[in-house]
């Protein structure tokens, strides 16, 4: 069933706003997507009629909180079609996830019965050359922490990986796998099964940043192979404050916590503490309960449009786009150019013009993009330019606001 | 949205498609080296100061209209002045950048800012902020390291050794990496300063 567009644009409140006296037309879904009246209404709901703390309260509203907590956590691991809502953690952000990753590594070192996470000197830690910063320090870091060498797979010049150097650079040395599914800069999605076929040959480890890919296509993380995927809620028509870890459960089972605290313990004693298994074990305070029941609405308001219709939509989005975009002179796509195994992200130089500049004008006609090296430094690097203009596109993004992208960029030109 | 609520007003875009003082003069007391890490724009400016006035300057950069337009509108106030007003303009500005949209400029200030002032938009914008303060960054450096170098120049000159690197004879280049918060608006611009 497709979208219908309109429809959908009247589910979210700010896009009737306007900007400089004009209609917000808004291209950066990729940095944070708006939110449905549905996702607005579920929190203050909460808050108003069933606010209290998960886990310890043993009265009525303590098991209400408690319950739209846990059913958040259902409906994740069936939007992800997690074997467990087990394997379901909750944390801040997509950054969070990740990084809880690479410290409980870390912490493996120190940690009776996680030897099989330890890294040391002649170890390998791979990522690509595409990965937004969040997928990338914290594997440089880590490798700091443990003296494991830090490498990537490059990018090709037209945008995606260097497919050869997936079997070059994961070897028999690599432990750890972190890819992103869909680059936030260039829009490419990497080959999945190629990378986790050369990662499973070498026993390594699998991570994928789905940060740009969950809010986008339907995902089946057992159909994808890996063993941990992270997202992030506000980019899926969630709030910020919520992001989500699936792993696979026996590697859960055996990793050491992150943060410590609060629910992720089963006993404490001054003498020594064991821990809760997981999720609670990676859950330690009072969790974003708020933010869960949020992104637990956004995810039922995605899953009753399909993520299959929001990806068929997404994708006459971009090609027109990419039509349109390439008929502007001097203005050059960085990333793949064809509609083909890439999302609805589009960035994109203009002769002449920094991307501040093209930016700043574009948002005097109501339009938001985003300029910058998008936290993706070394993509910039590879290709020679110190930043991009970004268009990005979400479930609400109509062909009439792709016109009004390709005429502002006509416009800004003549003014410069 | 009317030409005069616009960021771009006439004269930004004047003065990036034509800057001013731009190219490196050969005479110079000090140059430094300023970039936005974030965007990518950067300058590269000289000075020269004779008898506590700036009496040169020149600069090559590149980089978004903002920060390349406020470098040169920066040049055609200073030039020529004394570094005492060149620091009070320079303050003056900063004032206005870090207004956030709600400056109320009286006749002084826009008398002695003169074309700054249409920078005054930029401070709604804190992103465009530190681009519009870069090449007054980069003056105020400049005139510093100018002053540094007098000084150490007339402390050798009393006892001057064959090693004294002079504007004919430059010795290799001491460079310090230092990093600058651009008036405490938490963004830094790295900054290398040059002196001979």
């Amino acid at each position: 069933m497709a979208i219908d567009v309109e429809a959908v644009r009247k589910d979210f409140p700010i896009l009737s706003r306007e900007v400089h006296g004009v209609p917000l037309v808004y291209l950066d879904s990729a940095n944070t997507s708006q939110k449905p009246q549905v996702v607005l209404d579920a929190m203050t709901e909460f808050y108003a009629r069933h606010n209290s703390n998960v886990a310890r309260a043993v009265h009525t509203l303590g098991s209400e909180a408690t319950n739209a907590f846990e059913s958040a956590r259902d409906k994740v691991a069936t939007f992800l079609n997690a074997p467990s809502r087990e394997e379901i953690i909750f944390g801040k952000n997509i950054t969070e996830m990740l990084n809880l990753l690479a410290y409980s590594f870390s912490n493996a070192s120190s940690t009776p019965g996680a030897e099989r996470f330890r890294l040391g000197p002649g170890d390998e830690i791979v990522v690509t050359e595409m990965e937004h910063h969040s997928n990338l320090v914290p594997w440089q870091l880590l490798a700091q922490r443990t003296g494991a060498t830090f490498r990537y797979i490059p990018l090709a010049d037209n945008g995606r990986l260097v497919e050869s150097a997936i079997e070059e650079v994961i070897n028999e040395r690599t432990r750890i796998v972190s890819f992103v599914h869909q680059s936030n800069a260039l829009g490419t999605v990497n080959p999945v099964a190629r990378i986790v076929a050369r990662a499973r040959q070498v026993g390594a480890i699998t991570i994928l940043d789905g940060a740009q890919s969950v809010p986008h296509r339907p995902i089946d993380v057992q159909a994808l192979g890996t063993d941990f995927v992270a997202f992030t809620g506000h980019k899926l028509y969630g709030p910020t404050g919520i992001g989500v870890l699936w792993g696979r459960y026996d590697l859960l089972a055996a990793l050491p916590p992150f943060l410590a605290g609060g629910e992720m313990i089963e006993t404490v004693a001054m003498s020594g503490t064991t821990f809760a298994a997981p999720p609670h074990r990676f859950e330690a305070g009072t969790p974003p309960i708020a933010q869960a029941v949020g992104l637990g609405a956004a995810v039922d308001y995605v899953t009753a449009l399909g993520m299959d219709n929001i990806q068929a939509h997404e994708d006459v989005i971009t090609a027109y786009a990419l039509t349109g975009l390439q008929t502007v002179q001097g203005l050059r796509i960085i990333g793949p150019t064809e509609p083909l195994h890439r999302g609805a992200t589009i960035s994109f130089t203009v002769d002449g013009i920094h991307p501040h500049d093209v930016a700043q004008m574009l948002d005097e006609y109501g339009i938001a993009v985003r300029a910058g090296h998008h936290c993706a430094r070394p993509v910039c690097v590879r290709y020679g330019i110190p930043a991009t203009t970004r268009a990005s596109f979400g479930v609400y993004t109509t062909t009439d606001e792709i016109d009004a992208l390709v005429h502002g960029i006509e416009r800004v030109k003549e003014i410069f | 949205m009317t030409a005069m609520d616009s960021l771009y007003q006439q004269i930004i875009i004047d003065h990036y498609k034509n800057p001013h003082h731009r190219g490196l003069p050969d005479q110079f007391d000090a140059e430094v080296h300023h970039v936005n890490p974030t965007c990518g724009d950067e300058v590269t400016m000289r000075v020269r100061v004779v008898d506590g006035a700036i009496s040169e300057l020149g600069w090559v950069g590149e980089g978004c209209s903002i920060s390349q337009a406020s470098t040169s509108v920066m040049t055609d106030l200073v030039v020529g002045k004394p570094v005492s007003e060149a620091m009070q303009l320079n303050a003056l500005f900063l004032e206005l950048m870090k207004s956030r949209g709600q400056a109320e400029i009286t006749d002084d200030v826009a008398e002695a800012l003169d074309d700054a002032v249409v920078f005054e938009g930029v401070s709604k914008y804190p992103a465009r902020v530190k681009c519009a303060l870069l090449g007054w960054m980069a003056m105020k450096g400049a005139v510093a390291a100018a002053a540094e170098n007098a000084t150490a120049e007339h402390a050798t000159a009393e006892n001057p050794t064959s090693e004294n690197p002079t504007a004919e004879n430059p010795a290799a280049l001491d460079t310090t990496l230092t990093t600058v918060d651009t008036a405490g608006l938490g963004s830094a611009s790295v900054t290398h300063e040059h002196t001979r």
